[in-house]
């Protein structure tokens, strides 16, 4: 069940000369418990396509349906949908307000109506689990690092409890250490809750390691929907979206190019490792 | 959402009036305004209106988006219209209830609306066609002789400028900013008044910290450009009059001559 989309389309400057597309005619199932990496330029409506899953933006045409009903229902509660599909967007900085990252973590599940306790309760676990360290908890959000802000942040629609969590560009403006940190986050929250996650990124490589299912969107639309490996198999298309295969599978095709008999398919670090040392043995 | 809002509210398309001298236009806008309230009579409004219908028509600038500026005035016009209309003494119209109309009344709210109506679509081509830019760079060129009574004109137009380059990078933030916490279940739009005003805290604290990091970092960048003030700062693009400009100033001229003397041949009343 979980999330359809059904032949969405949105476009900016409603009637006016300045009318963009941003959105043409996407249809997507995001079932339950999937790991799906969303990949695109920068504009190519992916950050757009996001914001429709949680009610934030409503499609010009077309429909949402969140476990078989229609989100934009007149009875149905945007307030409540918000709570089940978490969506941490870019930048910390645009949520984060409170005196401390305890208090600030409160607002969402707060926010939802629960009690006091409950919400204490939930804003204690979610910092446990994104791993910020116990002293960071009643500093001012803003004397953080900026891979701590990006956990208190992911931290505080954790809180929320969502069925499915919407990472917007998680690792813009992180260094490698960070990346990886937030990545491995990622992965271990999906495994441990079983959540269904979608992380946009414009990076192969970041996704490449974690996803179930890559969603390539080019200018509004989907071109490609599949698995990791048959994804990457596209690589010229991907390339002339100005978008690039994980360097692992460039280093194979060169490996191939160069004589090698080796698998082009593999798309994991782990993967290539083996698959190198396989050849190398014989 | 907040996106829809337009300020600065610049026109984008090539027209003659587009390539105009700000200056000519800031300097025909003020003569505009002056000319209408200068003007007593009805055949000066003739003049008035046919001159800028033949702006707008000049401008390329849709007559829809003239009209949206009145949008906003349209309570005050139409209270204005209805005191002028109830409460001036004079010569009995007719009645409606218990208030009089009076010739006057009715003269004078006419009068008063067409002013304004004219005044604020007279203002809104000067905006529709100027960017901001251009225009802030226009009355620094025409203050320019107060700086010699200490004005800082220079300083004066370069804040303005900076301004009007915040609005849409704070409006965006701003938007950013709310979708932000409605991801978190926070709304704007419920409650008393006290509950808004509480709710406004979620996102104008972040924006506040954006604005002031923005505003640092463009001091630091205009630092590092070697920013001293204006004195001896040239322009890539220094206003120079052209041909079409002076035009422009004639034909001015000639609109203030035949908006005053057309003011005074036909008297307002007699065309009622």
């Amino acid at each position: 069940m979980a999330l359809i989309l059904d032949h969405v389309t949105y476009e900016y400057g409603n009637g006016t000369e300045l009318t963009v597309r941003a959105l043409n005619d996407v249809s997507l199932v995001i079932p339950d418990g999937q790991f799906i990496g969303l990949i695109g330029h920068t504009g190519s409506g992916k950050s757009t396509l996001v914001q429709h899953l949680n009610g934030l933006l409503t499609p010009t045409s077309g429909h949402i349906y969140y476990n078989g009903e229609d989100i934009h229902d007149r009875d149905f509660s945007k307030k409540k949908l918000r709570g089940r599909v978490g969506l941490v967007f870019q930048y910390p900085e645009h949520q984060l307000f409170e005196t401390d990252v305890f208090t600030d973590v409160c607002f969402g599940p707060k926010n939802l109506g629960l009690d006091k306790k409950e919400v204490q309760l939930r804003a204690f676990q979610a910092l446990k689990q994104v791993g910020l360290p116990d002293d960071c908890f009643y500093q001012p959000p803003f004397d953080l690092s900026g891979g701590q802000k990006r956990r208190a942040a992911i931290a505080g629609v954790l809180a929320m409890k969502p069925e499915v969590l919407v990472l917007d560009e998680p690792t813009a403006g992180l260094d490698p250490k960070g990346r990886d940190e937030i990545l491995d986050l990622v992965s271990s929250l999906r495994d441990e809750n079983g959540m269904t996650v979608i992380l946009v990124s414009h990076s192969m490589d970041d996704v490449a390691e974690y996803v179930d299912r890559i969603v390539v969107m080019d200018r509004g639309g989907v071109c490609f929907d599949d698995t990791p490996k048959e994804v990457f198999s596209h690589k010229e298309e991907l390339e002339g979206m100005g978008l690039s295969a994980p360097q692992v599978t460039d280093i194979m095709h060169a490996l191939k190019k160069a004589g090698w008999s080796v698998d082009t398919t593999v798309t994991t670090l782990e993967e290539t490792k083996r698959e190198i040392l396989k050849r190398l043995a014989r | 959402m907040i996106r829809d809002i337009t300020l600065g509210q610049y026109y984008q398309t090539d027209s003659i009036v587009h390539r105009l001298d700000p200056r000519v236009k800031i300097a025909a806008t003020l003569i505009f305004i002056c000319s209408l309230f200068v003007v007593e009579q009805a055949a000066g409004y003739v003049v008035a209106v046919l001159f800028l219908a033949a702006a707008i028509k000049l401008s390329h600038v849709p007559f829809r988006f003239m009209i949206r500026g009145m949008r906003a005035i349209l309570f005050l016009l139409l209270i204005t219209f209805f005191f002028n209309l109830f409460l001036t003494p004079g010569e009995a119209a007719f009645q409606v209830w218990k208030l009089t109309v009076t010739k006057e009344g009715i003269a004078l709210a006419v009068k008063m609306a067409v002013r304004l109506s004219l005044l604020i679509v007279g203002s809104s081509v000067m905006t529709l066609t100027t960017t901001p830019n251009n225009l802030t760079d226009g009355l620094e060129k025409m203050l320019r002789p107060l700086q010699k009574c200490k004005v800082p004109v220079h300083e004066v137009a370069m804040m303005m400028s900076i301004a009007l380059r915040f609005i849409p990078i704070l409006l965006e933030e701003t938007d950013k900013i709310m979708k932000a916490q409605m991801a978190r279940g926070a709304s704007f739009d419920e409650g008393n008044l006290i509950q808004k005003a509480k709710s406004m805290v979620p996102l104008l604290v972040p924006l506040f910290i954006s604005a002031f990091r923005r505003a640092n970092d463009l001091a630091m960048a205009m630092e590092a450009r070697c920013y001293r003030g204006g004195e001896g700062r040239t322009k890539m693009k220094p206003l120079q009059y052209k041909g079409r400009d002076y035009a422009a100033y004639l034909i001015l001229a000639v609109y203030l001559a035949l908006c005053i003397v057309a003011g005074r041949i036909v008297p307002w009343g007699s065309i009622l």
